[in-house]
């Protein structure tokens, strides 16, 4: 496997730190004018998500993570495993443990498509896009009338997430729902 | 990688023409300064036959193509201090210099690997004298307060929490713990520990109180400067002015014990070895210039990039440069 130099570090570079794979976030190159130099760095561990912060003397190296993010498309879950499959017309499948996909699975829908983040060949996690549109299964009647009140009332979508909405939403209705904030942004025609 | 893309793709400067129009004030103001001091600017190779011996400090080698008596390995210079000794050697007197100097692999919010250093040589004066020099260039310019003047041994004390001097080598590291592992921190040597202190824990803390000259730096930080023994310890004659917790210049009480000057650079290029890296041909010219005469003299080199980002109000020299490494 390639290594990394400190000064390659730089946003977005995936390396192994002790064991875990990690995602640079921030390379700071400290040097007194005639002293050593330093490299201080922020990490995201992807086993854990916690945050790192490392110094390192400069020209050390660090090993690159076996780590890339992949489009695939969301089959169906047997119970333990959720499968996924990659969209290049390869038909193959990937099974994410229920780990790797907890941040997504309030909003994986079957054939949509996730953000699969591959360490070493395996799902580590999966990343819903910014925006998904779900079917609204269950909340309080709609009240007519009501539309500019402001208000919000909880509905549940086909998912299983339950989102604010407004107090004119009906059951069946498809909403689009920004996943970061779990905030509902606005209806969807035809829903 | 994208960001890479965008960088080498963009043809406009990072720094505002505002900005550049302050650095083109600067570059006049400085001058008029020394014109006023019946200072006189000078002219140095920046590709020279002699590159620099400094552990820390690494010069971008350039090979042209040789011409009569000339040579086909040299270096992009770190900073002009060997040519300017050998003017002083020559009788120049009173000298400064605006170089474009090169230190291969800095770059950062406060590094470019290619840089403006304002250096200059006062015959006849201490560090003290030159200190005082400094401190009328900086704050005219930039208008701050006078700086204080701390010892490098009381900034540890105060800021870091430890005695430089006599600290043990175990202590350094342990304290070194906070920002490396244990299993990274065996690499590095004694001086290696406090540069990091310096850089974590010193610095910062120093960014919150006026401009201060920091001086008295232990006898293995000396580099070009003289060393005597003051309070019981051996201490070099070197000072450096940190304002907001940059440092903008390094000066020395400079040696010119041409002796002394040939078993520091052995030192270095034996610390090379130890590390790992490559040794470097020592300046034969410098050291016969030492030979016929240096006079006795301060001397310092200030950032004149970081001074404009001060004056500016910026925290990266981006602002301040036209084409940084990542867009030159």
């Amino acid at each position: 496997m390639a290594s990394y130099s400190t000064n390659e570090f730089r946003g977005g570079l995936k390396v192994l730190l002790d064991g875990d794979p990690c995602i640079i976030l921030e390379n700071e190159f400290v040097k007194p004018g005639k002293g050593q130099a330093f490299n201080r760095v922020k990490l995201r561990n992807l086993m854990t998500n916690r945050q790192w912060e490392r110094t390192f003397k400069s020209g050390e190296s660090l090993e690159a993570a076996d780590v890339i993010d992949l489009e695939m498309e969301y089959l169906y879950t047997d119970g333990e495993f959720w499968h996924f499959m990659k969209t290049d017309g390869s038909f193959e499948q990937y099974p994410a443990d229920a780990k790797a996909v907890s941040d997504a699975l309030k909003w994986l829908k079957e054939q949509d498509v996730y953000t699969v983040t591959l360490y070493n060949g395996a799902p580590l996690s999966v990343t819903p896009p910014n925006f998904v549109e779900l079917e609204v299964v269950d909340t309080d009647p709609g009240m007519k009338g009501d539309t500019a009140q402001g208000g919000t009332k909880p509905a549940t979508l086909s998912t299983g997430a339950v989102v604010n909405v407004p107090l004119f939403i009906t059951i069946g209705e498809v909403l689009k729902v920004d996943t970061r904030s779990g905030e509902y942004v606005n209806r969807v025609k035809g829903g | 990688m994208g960001s890479e893309v965008a960088a080498i793709s963009s043809w406009q400067p990072s720094a505002s023409v505002a900005a550049l129009q302050s650095r083109a004030h600067q570059l006049a103001w400085v001058r008029g300064f020394f014109a006023q001091r019946g200072v006189m600017e000078v002219e140095t190779p920046v590709l020279g036959r002699y590159g620099v011996t400094d552990i820390n400090i690494d010069s971008v080698p350039a090979s042209p193509v040789p011409v009569a008596a000339g040579f086909s390995n040299g270096w992009l210079q770190t900073s002009p201090e060997y040519h300017m000794k050998r003017l002083l050697a020559a009788g120049a007197g009173p000298i400064y210099q605006v170089a474009r100097v090169f230190r291969d692999g800095e770059f950062g919010r406060r590094h470019n690997p290619e840089f403006s250093l304002l250096e200059w040589y006062r015959p006849g004066f201490t560090d003290s004298d030159l200190m005082a020099e400094v401190s009328e260039l900086v704050c005219g310019w930039l208008g701050c307060d006078a700086p204080a003047t701390m010892r490098y041994r009381d900034v540890f004390l105060r800021f870091a929490g430890i005695d430089p001097f006599l600290a043990s080598d175990s202590e350094l590291s342990a304290l070194c713990e906070q920002w490396m592992e244990p299993s990274r921190l065996q690499s590095l040597s004694r001086d290696d520990c406090l540069d990091l202190l310096m850089s974590c824990q010193v610095e910062p803390a120093l960014a919150e109180i006026g401009p201060v000259f920091v001086t008295g730096y232990p006898e293995s930080q000396a580099a070009l400067a003289r060393v005597s023994e003051q309070d019981g310890f051996r201490q070099a004659h070197r000072f450096e002015l940190y304002v907001q917790g940059v440092e903008l210049c390094n000066g020395y009480w400079e040696l010119t014990d041409k002796e002394e000057q040939q078993w520091r650079f052995a030192a270095d290029n034996q610390a090379r070895r130890s590390a790992g890296k490559p040794e470097m041909p020592v300046d034969e010219a410098f050291l016969a210039a030492l030979d016929a005469g240096v006079p006795d003299c301060s001397g310092v080199a200030l950032g004149l990039d970081r001074l404009l980002m001060l004056k500016l109000g910026l925290d990266d020299l981006a602002g301040v440069i036209a084409f940084p490494a990542d867009r030159a």
